[in-house]
This record gives structure tokens, sequence and C-alpha cells, in this order.
């Protein structure tokens, strides 16, 4: 299918969706969407406001779960041991103990910076102080956190700026080595300083771990991803290189949005 | 909390002030509207002479504890109120000790609270944590039922039903005593407790719950680890309200406690409140002005303080966890 | 940052979570366990008193005074005083917490009196009911000389019941958006016209609500009624409030010596024998029904109000 059509695809795959739809009750959200992601590679969601990028990337980890009357169709399968993440057998934690997400709002929880990026080893019930001082500080140096707090990792989460609560999100979320990061618009509430500095970091991580991520910043789409996938109105329009993408979309409403026509 | 509001008061009040209105000529249509202005006035005053109602409720209590206080402790010296530990204030040899009342209201009360907090803190977090919204619409309110049932049937139960259940656990047991009270009471509060608590889980931002679960939390994980930390505020101020409630809980004490002043820590043992010492004087014939008349209020003005302590302490944390979220 | 995952692997991460929704059962059944034990209290009290009160229903238990022999005793006098009572509350309690709700929700200015009079209002909300009978006590009995009397008790209650009403009032204007208010103003009404028609009609519902919440906490209500000196033994009715002679009305009534529903129980139970103990389950058993079925009115009601009003 995909595949075919698309010789400069990823030569590993890491994920990818099966005619995948999405419904909120009655609504339609998601059409038939086939993506796949590349191994250790950035795949950029982009589209107008409501166009179901997010509702995709929630799809992955199964977050629409947690409310009733949501129904997914088709499938995400997980590579290399081919897992249906929406497969009704497979436990939604499973899928999010295997796939991490960083929200649009930076959201730590009301405790210390230490148990913010253990939270994950401390719900898998991981006791053992030495491996979760080592996870920790791994974590927050991956997320280019570790000098800036490491002497008072036991202070609150809260009293970090925006951009270092981004990036401590970023940390906890890593912190369960997940093999698909998910982010979902990580700097839409950030300043331009924050933003650039996570950018980075998006760009460095990808040498350890797939990412996924929604934006509706096109330039930023640009910088960090490796492929790029343009929606528009719960489907997907056109999928490939972000180079092809930007410079010669071959769908004419891709192109209108990119150019800035509309959207 | 909210978005800032458009005020009518401000509205109209600048539009009274307005110098372009008063400067107009006098017509028919502006003594008309003079006459409704006044009208409006008038009925202002009203509302807000009903509002200040309120005001004179508060006054009249503290008027009628202080100043019958004030004649008590004319006659009592305070030390010996604050440290005798006998009260006896109706026999000829009279001793005035509230540690006695005092003893009896933390016994009962902490019996209350050993059930109301595990039992309500249970209940909070299945409802707002693990409840369909439908179930929870459905048990809420059939909860709160348990807080409209009145108290003294609650003692009527306490008495003639729970404590001949616990006689057959424990043989020992007196008729009277604060254990089955407490029990009662515990329950009687539970809804509060559970529904104070539950509010202030339920105001934790659904982010903090889409951040739990997206690391691979459980439900209960999620409701452990981040909605509890997170509403404690708001829970504390429920326990809080709880306690001030058990505290002045009058009825089922005075009916299942029996009502002899004991300096107790056993709940075991039948003992005297402050309520329901109240109570026992009121049954009584004290003529008005006596110092057995003029002890309910000294005990009152105690009693008065101890729940004004915990009302403010409860509101301002509850205050505090609104601002948060 | 993770190589392959292996069989092994998945299977021990299943298990991991197999064992951690294990305590998700756990408490779920704990949850619907502690629900379980505060619903079956109210059903097992209610049984008890129908129980235990069942030798006594019979209409003269309704139509007659109390009395020496348990077996003839019945609430005549208590129920009667119970209405009358009630009626001085809610004459009191209702426009006097309705107008204090409308004024700190419709007209209050931000000014540190409308603090006072806020900060005021949740505190008298805490009070315990036992103060309310002090304050009774010290202010209607002996400084106002209204005797232990129905208005005094109807006084007292509307007192206490008084901040529900104003917090009932509050919740209930609260819900009414604000397009509501400027639509009429946009007409042309006065901020009393649009108090008039467009507040009080939307939020009557609610403020009913509260009102009948209070009212059934008052009826219930013992220890201010005892604590005026209101336990007596009370074998005959109040005058009636209506006459065959002009003006019809009479007002005697208010300053006559009554009993309640509360009372009477209580002093049924403080009695040995165990006959009386009936009485005291039947009463009980009404009371109970009654203050239960005002609840219910009022969950109703607001179940209600919830599904018809969308803004």
């Amino acid at each position: 299918m995909i595949r075919e059509k698309l010789p400069q695809l990823p030569h590993r795959i890491k994920a990818e969706t099966h005619h995948l739809s999405f419904y909120y009750g009655h609504t339609r959200a998601l059409k038939d969407i086939n993506l796949v992601l590349g191994d250790n590679q950035v795949t950029a969601l982009i589209g107008p406001s409501g166009c179901g990028k997010s509702t995709l990337l929630r799809s992955f980890n199964r977050m629409h779960d947690l409310y009733a009357g949501n129904r997914y169709e088709g499938e995400i399968v997980l590579y290399p041991d081919n897992t249906n993440l929406l497969d009704p057998g497979v436990d939604p934690i499973e899928v999010r103990m295997r796939l991490s997400m960083v929200f649009q709002k930076p959201n730590p929880f009301p405790k210390s910076i230490y148990e913010n990026v253990i939270y994950g080893q401390r719900v898998r019930g991981i006791k053992k102080r030495s491996v979760l001082d080592d996870k920790c500080e791994e974590a927050l140096t991956n997320a280019a956190l570790w000098n800036e707090v490491k002497d008072r990792l036991h202070d609150m989460a809260f009293a970090l700026s925006g951009g270092q609560q981004q990036r401590l999100c970023i940390a906890r979320a890593l912190a369960t080595d997940p093999e698909i990061l998910l982010f979902d618009e990580p700097t839409a509430s950030l300043d331009p300083i924050a933003t650039a500095s996570i950018e980075e970091l998006i760009h460095e991580l990808k040498q350890k771990v797939t990412i996924l991520i929604v934006t509706h910043n096109m330039q930023q789409a640009a910088r960090v991803s490796d492929y790029t996938a343009y929606m528009y109105l719960g489907e997907m329009i056109e999928f490939g290189p972000t180079d092809e993408i930007f410079i010669k979309p071959k769908d004419k409403r891709t192109e209108d949005y990119i150019t800035g026509r509309f959207g | 909390m909210c978005a800032p509001e458009f005020s009518i008061k401000n509205m109209n009040s600048s539009l009274s002030n307005s110098p372009v209105l008063a400067a107009r000529p006098v017509s028919d249509r502006l003594a008309k509207r003079l006459s409704r202005h006044i009208g409006e006035r008038l009925i202002e005053a009203v509302l807000f002479a009903a509002a200040a109602a309120s005001v004179f409720i508060t006054l009249g209590i503290v008027y009628v504890l202080v100043s019958e206080s004030i004649e008590f402790f004319k006659q009592i010296s305070i030390v010996d109120f604050l440290t005798d530990t006998q009260w006896t204030p109706l026999f000829d040899d009279a001793h005035y000790g509230i540690m006695v009342l005092l003893s009896g209201t933390a016994v009962s009360s902490l019996v209350a609270l050993g059930v109301a907090i595990p039992l309500g803190t249970t209940i909070a977090i299945y409802l707002s944590e693990f409840a369909s919204p439908r179930n929870r619409e459905i048990a809420k309110p059939i909860l709160e039922l348990l807080s409209s049932i009145p108290t003294v049937v609650f003692g009527y139960f306490a008495l003639l039903f729970v404590t001949p259940l616990l006689q057959h656990l424990m043989p020992e047991l007196p008729g009277f005593n604060l254990l089955s009270a407490g029990l009662v009471m515990g329950i009687m509060i539970t809804p509060i407790v559970s529904s104070l608590s539950e509010d202030a889980m339920r105001a934790v931002p659904m982010a903090m719950r889409e951040g739990s679960y997206a690391m691979g939390a459980t439900r209960l994980q999620t409701a452990l680890r981040v909605i509890f930390p997170a509403a404690i505020s708001g829970i504390g101020a429920a326990y809080i309200l709880g306690v001030a409630r058990a505290v002045g809980e009058t009825m089922i004490l005075a009916v299942a406690a029996g009502m002899q002043p004991n300096l107790v820590w056993d709940p075991r043992e039948p003992a005297a409140t402050i309520t329901s010492f109240i109570v026992q004087v009121a049954l009584g014939d004290l003529p008005h002005g006596s110092t057995g008349y003029l002890t309910i209020f000294a005990a009152g003005l105690t009693l008065m303080l101890f729940t004004l302590v915990f009302n403010i302490f409860g509101f301002w944390l509850q205050r505090r966890y609104r601002e948060r979220y | 940052m993770r190589p392959l995952k292996t069989s092994a692997e998945v299977i021990s991460l299943r298990a991991n979570i197999t064992q951690r929704k294990r305590w998700d059962v756990i408490f779920g059944l704990l949850g619907i366990l502690a629900l379980a034990l505060g619903l079956m209290t109210i059903a097992t009290l209610l049984i008890d008193m129908l129980i235990d009160g069942w030798v006594r229903f019979h209409p003269d238990f309704l139509s007659n005074f109390p009395s020496r022999h348990a077996g003839k005793a019945g609430i005549l006098s208590a129920w009667v005083g119970s209405g009358l009572v009630m009626l001085v509350t809610a004459v009191v309690a209702v426009p006097l917490g309705v107008a204090a709700g409308v004024w700190l929700e419709e007209y209050a200015p931000k000014h540190w009196i409308t603090d006072v009079i806020e900060i005021n209002v949740n505190n008298l909300a805490g009070v315990p009911s036992i103060i309310y009978g002090l304050l009774a006590l010290g202010l209607f009995v002996y400084t106002f000389h209204l005797g232990q009397s129905v208005r005094t008790a109807g006084l007292t209650l509307a007192l206490l019941i008084l901040p529900m009403v104003i917090v009932a009032t509050r919740e209930a204007i609260r819900t009414i958006p604000q397009i509501i208010r400027e639509g009429a103003y946009a007409l042309g009404a006065t901020q009393w016209q649009a108090v008039k028609h467009h507040i009080l009609p939307y939020s009557t519902p609610g403020i009913l609500t509260g009102i009948i919440i209070g009212m059934s906490r008052a009826i219930g209500e013992t220890a201010p009624i005892i604590t005026i000196g209101a336990l007596t033994f009370i074998a005959f009715l109040p005058p009636p409030p209506l006459t065959d002679v002009a003006p019809y009305l009479n007002f005697e009534w208010l300053s006559a010596p009554f009993t309640v529903m509360p009372i009477q129980i209580f002093s049924w139970t403080s009695r040995p024998e165990a006959a009386f103990q009936h009485n005291a389950a039947a009463a009980s058993a009404l009371l109970v029904l009654m203050t239960l079925t005002m609840n219910g009115l009022a969950i109703w009601l607001r179940y209600r109000l919830r599904k018809n009003l969308k803004w």
C-alpha cells in the first residue's frame, strides 16, 4: 500500500497505521489514515486547527480510551514485534509504557523535580534508589536540564520556568525508555528562546528514539522533521520527506497551506 | 476562577454620578425617572438590610456568649476553668474544669473521624476517579441523604441499635458510651468529607490525569500519586470541616453517650461533651442568672471558639486550592 | 534508546500490568463497599425504626396527645407544633435569605462591608446548632421576653437555616449568564426590574431546592429547641390561627407553648421503658420519611433543573 506509492520511505520502519479511522461518538475525526514512522526519524504532523493531527497523535498511546464514547477503526502496528496498538486485547497501559508523550502545556505533577522524572519508574514498581538516581540523571541529561537542576532535585517542579518545565516533562517521558516519543505541540505555550532549545533537543533525541510531533508552526516542522504529513479535515492529504513536502508538494491543498494561502 | 465580570453595579453608579445626566432640565420624564430612582434605591436598601441582618446574628451570638461568660468568670476564676480536672457545676461542691467536657468532645470526635476520614476519602476517590459519571450522579445525592437524617434519630439508632450490636462483641460495654455515638457520628459526617474531598479532586485539571496515564500509570496510581497530592489542601479542608461538624454535634451524644462528666480517654466509657452538657442543663430547671445557668454560656463560648478556628482554617485551605487551579 | 522488544520483555511487561491492575480492582471493590456501608446505614436505620415502631402505627398515634401510658400516647401536639414552628421559620427565613442572596449577587459593591457579610454568612453556616439555641435563650427568651413559644422556636430555626437559604440563592443566581441581564438592561429595565422579571424567576427552582433542604434540616433540629427550654409535657394544641369571628385571624398561637416531633422523640428515647421506645421509633420513622421525602424532592428538582436548563 503506502510503501509502494512512496519509494523514498525510510528503510527501517518503527510503526505504521493501516486504514486508521477514529470516531468521537458519531463524528468521524480521522479518515482512513495510512502513515509510517521511520526508526530514529522525526515525523511531523501539520495542518490547520481541527484537522485531526492531535487526534491522530493521541491515538498512538490510546489517550482517547480515557473518555467514553470514543472508537478506533484500523490498526497501528508497532515493529519489530508486530503488535497492533489498537487491538482490544492490548491494554492501553501497555501501549503507554512503550510510547511516551509530551503535552502541549507543560504538566509537571505537584511533586519534586526528582519525583517527576522517576514517576514512570515509580508506577512500574521500581524501588531501588541507585537505579532511580541513575535514571533521573540520565533522563535529565538527555533532556538538557541536568546542569540547571542538579543542585535542586528536591525542589517543587512548579518552581521551574515554562521552558524548563517542558524539558522536565520530556525528561519524565524519556526516563521510561520509550520506543516512540509523542510530542503534542510541545512549544505552543513557550517563548521563542525556550522553543529553540526544545527544537534543538528534539533534533538530538532522534539519535535515540523515534519521534512523532504535532505542530502548527510550519517552520518548526521544516526545521526538526525528516518526514512530514499534511492533514486536512481528518484526512491525510500528503505524506513524504519533509524537503519534498515543503519544496514541491504534489497536492494543491498542501501547497496552499505551505505557502500560507490558507490555514 | 471566573472571567472578569462585567459589573452592572459599577455601570449603575457611574450613570447616576454622571454630570451629563444631572445637568439635564427637569421634565416630566425626568421626574418619573427620579421617582423610579428613589424606588430602586429603596429596594436596594431593603435588600442590603436583609444581607446586613446576617451580621447581626453573629453579633447577637457573640454578645450573648461573651456577656454571660463575663458574668460567669466574675464568679469562677479562668485558671480553675482551664485547669480543674472535675466538672460538677450542679453539685454543692462545684468544680468547673472544662477539660472534662473537652475530653468527651475530643474522644467522640476522634472516633467519628476514625470512621469518616477513611470512609469519606475512599468514597471520594472512588467517585472522582473510578465511577462513571452516571453512577456518580446517582450515588452522590443518595449518600448525602445520610446528612439529612435528624440527629436525634441517629442518637436513637446509636443507643438502641449500635450499642447492643457492639455489646455482642464487647460484653463489658456500658449502655451509654462514646464509642457507638462516635461511630454513628462518623457515618453521619462521611458525606461531608467525601463530597468536599471529591470536589477538590475533580478540580484537579485533566492535564494532570492525562500526564499520569500517559506514563503508563493505573487508575489507582494516578489517584493516589497525582490527584490526591494535588488536591491535598481541599481534602484537608474537607477533613477540618468534618471535625468542626463532629465537635458541634449534640443530640447523638446527648442520647447515646450518657451525660456523666468524666475525664476520659477511653471511648468505651460514657461521658459528657460540651454540647451534651448544655442540653443537660437546659433540661433541668436552673434559675436565670445562677452560676449553673451561666456555665452553659461559658461552655458555649468554648465550643464557638473551637468551631470558629476549625471553620476559618478550613475555608482558608479551601480558598487556597481554588486559587491554585 | 531501546533495541528490539523481545517476547520475554513483552511478557514481563504484561505481568507487571496485571499485577498493578489487580490493585485497581481491589480498590474499586473497596469503594463500592464504602458506598454500600453508607447506603446500608440509611436502610438499616429506617428498617430498624419501622420494626421497632410497627406496633404504634395506627391512626390514633397521629391524633393522640402524649400520655403517661405509652400505649395511648400519640404525636398530635408534636406534629401540629412542628407545622406551626416551620410556618414561622419559613415566613422569616425565606424572604430574608432570598433578599440577602439577591443583594450579595446583584447589588453588592466591591467593598469591605460586602466582604464582611460574605465571610459572616460562610461562618454562620458552620456554627453548631446548639449555639443558636444559646443565642435564642439569652436574647429571645430572657432579653426580648418572647417566652418558650412557637415564635421563639420558629425564629431560632429561621436564623439557623438562613445561611443555607442565602447560599442556595446565590448559587442559583450565579448560574444565570450575564447576557440575560444585559438583554434586560438593553430594553431599558431598571436593576430591580431585571431582578424581578428575570433573575428571580430563572433562579426559582434552585432557590426552592435550597429552601426545601433548609426546612428539612429545621424540622429535625432538636438541640436549639431543647436549649430554649421547650422540653415539657404538652397535652394541648396552640389556639388555632383561623377563627370564626372577624378578623378571622388569630395570632395567639405564636406565643403558645409547644412541642415538636424531634423533642417528642428525644423525650420518649430518654424513658427507660421499652414501650416508650416503640413510640420513639414510630415517631422517628415518620420524621425520617418526612426529611427523606423533602430531600428526595430537592434532588429531583435539582436534577430536573440541570436537565432543562441549557444556557
